[in-house]
């Protein structure tokens, strides 16, 4: 044995790379580096970039670079050769709070204007090129630069407005986002906010029983399609559209059929007199329960979000299952039959066992989509009647209080509540499946 | 003839579904035809309880077509008499081709439901097992009745909505009857208002052509990766094999402030281009993770050959592992298709002109008070129509492509 393995040894390859192997591996990263490139640039660049972004002080407004607005007029009237008009130039920094530093603009005269006047020192005329450096130029600031001009013959011959050349303006100002000006009140803002926490509540809630439900139904699904009947492929078919169709039409569809005044579901249901006013599935943060003396607040809109999530996730899980259970051999089953197992022990003592695997394989993948899902909340609610998650949070204070920086330290909290999370999942998942 | 737990559990199964049916097919008479009713709920649960009942009194092997006639006729009988001659509670005059229709269904469906729930099950004593044989027909039945209620009713309110109009609609929300008479020109209405004035035609066609151009994209830079996993030897071959689905876990939202502030700064955010760069960087780690675990399964011998007679690498790719991996990449291409034209939030996050919208976006902006709800609906219709069709015509493709090459249970 010992033997065996010394001869093993000593035969194993060297630790260095041979030239085939080499040129393989060159060939190997070759054809790696576009998907390296293109997830490098638009996945793993923006994931270093939001953390970036959640330390600045950076709003919507921000992303527009401050500049240099220029506008000119002629001042006086050039009726004759050699009468004389002032030139204004109109200068104002568009930004409110950013200096423009090494400021200027050019401009070229009409034909037959030349200038007269001493122009102001920070001009200076070429041929009939106007060029100004003004500098930095601080916030808000305003000033004209007048500029004395006198006409010729040609000019009043065919006289050309000057605005006919517009002024090109450049300079540079400090771009936020590049700059390193950093500050800790993004976070310190979310985390002191009170809707934080419940923000954080709902999403939790949202995720844990939006992914068990679409598991548990699509497992209920995948027991039904189990068997060979009639009409089997096409029900498969079917079962699957809720997670086919866009994700625009099934949740405007929601909407247009859980209306509280013209909505089907609302009118079957006070038809069938099991409600006698309507519900505002969507619109309702809660209503009070009575079971068995004790009163909570059932969260109506939050349920029916998870519902849909539940509605529209399930064909995947139902998917997985089906395929896991076409694969179990039927010989366990045939064996357990002639012991006496009834149909739910064989369920409970042979299918789910065997289904373990799988399903702790799809609540992860789940869990982490659901917890990541922004379309279906958006778009049911808005993230109105106590429905708000983590990622209708990002959008909402970066693009609807325009704050990209606060935006940014939320979207950092759902990735590093992911990351806690998948790591929990891998720490005690089981480890030989998937 | 015994009287135990079968009997019993035949008048339970017989309510049910008396229950079930009643409810379920009155509701579709009323979407479909119009009419306004309160179905009896009450008298289909004792016809069903009868008939089972009636049929599970006798026992098994005596069950002739005879006695089956028989249920028929009494869940008739019992259904007339307990509405006093109006089993769906309206005066048979009102719409009455709907209502024998309709009502044939309730008796025929109650009839083979609880006649398949109690065959070989006789009235007596039930033992465990048969119990449970029971309750699971049952629950099968119930369930395959449940699923598809579910899943069909928002599909056809979808589809029936496009094609009512407002007034109708808030007059009678049930009422999903069409009315012909209109003429295709009017039925179709809003689909050709969305045509006609809200650019579906150019939502359309820049739908599909981002989603042809991520899925050629995605191909184009997946399939040399995905070969380079499978086959190739190399320090972190492994690691990647394992770890690349992982950047399909990133979350969207986190994405999309850096992406939009540097979009914007580079003048992509409102193009077309945009997206085409987006949508790619997201479904290639998954499309790489699919082809690979499918190009593993591709005996190496093969491609062995191909190098032994002077194919080069790339040559062995193009005429051997991409020739015997078409399903594969029918199924990826079909993923990554569902996946661009599904796509919401970076078209919302991104367009601003209506001339580069894409459906997903197009549809949202039609949800306004301003637009009617049909128009909103059509536009659902509109953009669910080609990836559904796309799907049913690929369904075996996509099922196999998705359960094999994902994820291995």
């Amino acid at each position: 044995m010992t033997d065996l393995t010394d001869k093993a040894g000593a035969v194993a390859p060297p630790d260095r790379l041979g030239p085939m192997a080499r040129r393989e591996m060159g060939l190997a990263y070759g054809m790696l580096l576009p998907t390296f490139a293109i997830v490098l640039a638009i996945v793993l660049g923006p994931l270093l970039a939001n953390f970036w972004i959640s330390f600045k002080p950076v709003g919507l407004g921000d992303l527009r670079p401050a500049a240099l607005f220029v506008n000119e007029r002629l001042r006086g009237d050039l009726d004759e050769p050699g009468a004389t008009a002032r030139l204004e130039y109109r200068l104002r920094n568009s930004s409110q709070d950013k200096v423009i530093h090494a400021a200027g603009f050019t401009d070229t005269l009409p034909e037959g204007l030349t200038v007269t006047g001493q122009p102001d020192e920070r001009c200076k005329v070429t041929d009939s090129v106007i060029t100004c450096f003004l500098g930095d130029i601080e916030p808000r600031h305003r000033e004209t630069i007048a500029i004395e001009v006198t006409a010729d013959e040609g000019y009043i011959a065919n006289p050309v407005s000057p605005r006919d050349s517009e002024a090109q303006s450049s300079g540079t100002s400090d771009n936020i986002l590049t700059n390193f000006d950093f500050t800790l009140e993004n976070f310190s803002r979310i985390f002191s906010s009170s809707d934080f926490w419940s923000v954080l509540r709902v999403t939790l809630y949202y995720t844990i029983f939006g992914t068990a439900g679409a598991l548990v139904v699509g497992l209920f699904a995948a027991q039904l399609l189990n068997t060979a009947f009639k009409g089997r492929s096409i029900l498969r078919g079917l079962f699957l559209f809720p997670y086919v169709a866009p994700v625009i039409a099934v949740a405007f569809t929601w909407i247009v059929l859980l209306d509280p005044f013209s909505g089907t579901l609302n009118s079957i249901l006070r038809q069938m007199d099991v409600i006698d006013g309507p519900i505002n599935f969507f619109g309702q943060r809660s209503v009070p329960l009575n079971l068995f003396g004790l009163t909570i607040d059932f969260p109506v809109a939050l349920s029916t979000v998870i519902a849909f999530e539940a509605w529209r996730y399930f064909p995947l899980s139902f998917l997985f299952i089906l395929a896991r259970m076409q694969s179990l051999s039927s010989e366990m089953y045939e064996a357990a039959e002639i012991d006496g197992a009834t149909p739910l022990q064989q369920f409970w003592y042979i299918s789910l066992p065997q289904l373990v695997g799988i399903l702790a394989v799809l609540f992860l993948l789940r869990f982490i989509w659901t917890f990541n899902k922004f379309d279906d909340i958006f778009l049911l609610t808005g993230g109105a009647a106590g429905t708000r998650t983590l990622t209708v949070d990002v959008y909402e204070q970066a693009f609807a209080v325009s704050n990209l920086g606060a935006g940014a330290a939320v979207a950092v909290v759902v990735f590093v509540v992911l990351l806690l999370f998948s790591l929990v999942f891998f720490k005690y998942s089981p480890k030989d499946e998937g | 003839m015994r009287i135990g737990t079968g009997f019993f559990s035949g008048i339970v199964i017989g309510a049910i579904w008396g229950l079930v049916w009643m409810v379920v097919i009155a509701i579709t008479f009323m979407l479909v035809s119009g009419a306004i009713t309160r179905p009896p709920v009450g008298a289909a649960v004792l016809a069903g309880a009868g008939a089972g009942a009636l049929l599970t009194v006798i026992d098994p092997e005596r069950r002739t077509p005879g006695l089956q006639i028989g249920a028929v006729a009494l869940i008739v009988i019992v259904l007339a008499v307990a509405t006093l001659g109006a089993p769906l509670g309206l005066p048979l005059s009102a719409v009455p081709a709907y209502q024998i229709v309709a009502i044939a269904a309730i008796v025929g469906m109650i009839w083979l439901s609880v006649s398949y729930c109690t065959k070989g099950i006789s009235g007596g004593r039930l033992s465990r097992y048969h119990l449970e044989v029971v309750f699971i027909r049952l629950m099968k039945g119930l369930g395959l009745v449940f699923f598809t209620v579910l899943v069909a009713l928002p599909f056809y309110v979808m589809v029936m909505t496009s094609l009512k109009s407002q007034q109708s609609l808030i007059a009678n929300p049930l009422d999903f009857s069409l009315d012909f008479a209109q003429g295709p020109a009017g039925l179709f209405r809003s689909y050709i208002e969305l045509f006609s004035n809200y650019h579906f035609g150019t939502f359309l066609t820049n739908s599909a052509i981002v989603s042809v151009a991520t899925v050629i994209i995605t191909l184009f830079f997946a399939v040399p990766g995905a070969y380079a996993v499978a086959r190739l030897r190399f320090p972190g071959q492994a690691f990647l094999s394992q770890s690349i689905l992982l950047i399909y876990m990133v979350p969207a939202i986190v994405l999309v402030i850096p992406l939009y502030a540097a979009f914007s700064q580079l003048g992509l955010r409102n193009t077309l281009t945009g997206l085409m760069i987006v949508y790619p960087a997201t479904t290639i780690p998954v499309a790489l993770y699919m082809l690979q675990g499918y190009f593993r399964g591709i005996p190496s011998e093969l491609e062995e050959a191909g190098l032994m007679d002077g194919l080069t690498r790339i040559g062995v790719i193009l005429k051997i592992t991409l020739p015997l991996s078409l399903p594969a990449l029918a199924s990826v291409a079909l993923y990554v298709f569902m996946i661009a034209w599904n796509e919401f939030l970076f078209a919302f996050m991104f367009l601003d002109n209506v001339d580069i919208f894409t459906l997903s976006r197009g549809v949202v902006s039609l949800n306004s008070s301003e637009v009617p709800r049909q128009h909103l609906m059509a536009g659902a219709v509109v953009a669910t129509i080609p990836v559904l069709v796309i799907f049913l015509w690929f369904e075996r493709f996509l099922v196999s492509g998705l359960t094999a090459g994902s994820v291995k249970g």
